[in-house]
């Protein structure tokens, strides 16, 4: 290869690396990233049709190696605390799915390799509603539900 | 866009505990103004993605169900005292912001 064909080529590989260092660091605005949000998945409205539209499967099998932890009664429906742990090895992924609200999927977490099968936050429920955990691990799907009731609906109007 | 993003990360063992509060609405279009009448438009994170030492660790993609001035907890191994975990949204109308801390 002439000397001026090398130096392009070896600048192109390290341009096209550093761009990828710069999405993976965050420092890019990744229009990859937005693409990856899982749209049929979020306006789906069953459960089936959720997990079908983030996991390609509907097949879930219950487990009792899933800990969901939400209020029984939730005093505000527009903040329920929920938490998700898994007591199995190779968990990817983590779904919390409220089985009344209109679109059922409120939340997706992917897990990275170090990263332990554990997760926190508060959802809306827009009633009283089985909330129910989705986990894929080993290329399974496991499910375990709980139910939560709730007085004052927490999706507004 | 002013910070947004208060987040801890505390080590206990070999296992890093990330706690984080973001705020925003979170609308979920659903909900009318009680003065205007009109539909608030859903304005909602889509996307929150953490990093440790340049490796992804979680990301979390998030609903209009979720509820106003997010909460997000998870853990993980393999950080060390001082490492600088990082964590940023980005929300449906392309908005975003980012922060960091310090793992102690």
């Amino acid at each position: 290869m002439t000397n001026m064909k090398r130096r392009t080529l070896l600048k192109g590989t390290l341009a096209a690396s550093a761009v990828g260092m710069a999405i993976g660091a965050g420092l890019l605005t990744p229009r990859a990233v937005l693409a990856a949000w899982p749209k049929d998945a979020f306006e789906a409205k069953s459960v089936d049709a959720v997990v079908n539209g983030l996991f390609g499967s509907s097949e879930l099998e219950g487990n009792d190696k899933i800990k969901i932890k939400v209020p029984d009664i939730a005093e505000n429906g527009a903040v329920v605390p929920v938490s998700v742990e898994v007591e199995m090895d190779g968990v990817e992924a983590i779904s919390i799915v409220a089985e009344k609200n209109a679109t059922p999927l409120t939340s997706s977490y992917n897990l990275g390799p170090n990263t332990e099968p554990f997760v926190a936050t508060r959802i809306k429920l827009g009633q009283t509603s089985s909330v129910i955990a989705v986990v894929k691990a080993g290329g399974k799907l496991y499910s375990t539900g709980k139910e939560v009731k709730v007085t004052i609906g927490g999706c507004g109007g | 866009m002013a910070n947004t993003i208060k987040v801890r990360a505390k080590l206990a063992g070999d296992v890093t505990t990330v706690k984080a509060l973001v705020s925003h609405p979170m609308d979920t279009g659903l909900v009318k103004d009680k003065k205007t009448g009109k539909v608030i438009p859903a304005h909602f994170i889509q996307e929150v993605t953490c990093e440790h030492n340049g490796n992804v660790v979680l990301t979390a993609l998030w609903g209009v169900a979720i509820s106003k001035n997010p909460y997000l907890s998870f853990q993980f191994k393999g950080a060390k005292v001082g490492d600088k975990l990082a964590l940023r949204w980005v929300d449906n109308k392309g908005e975003s912001d980012s922060g960091e801390t310090v793992i102690d």
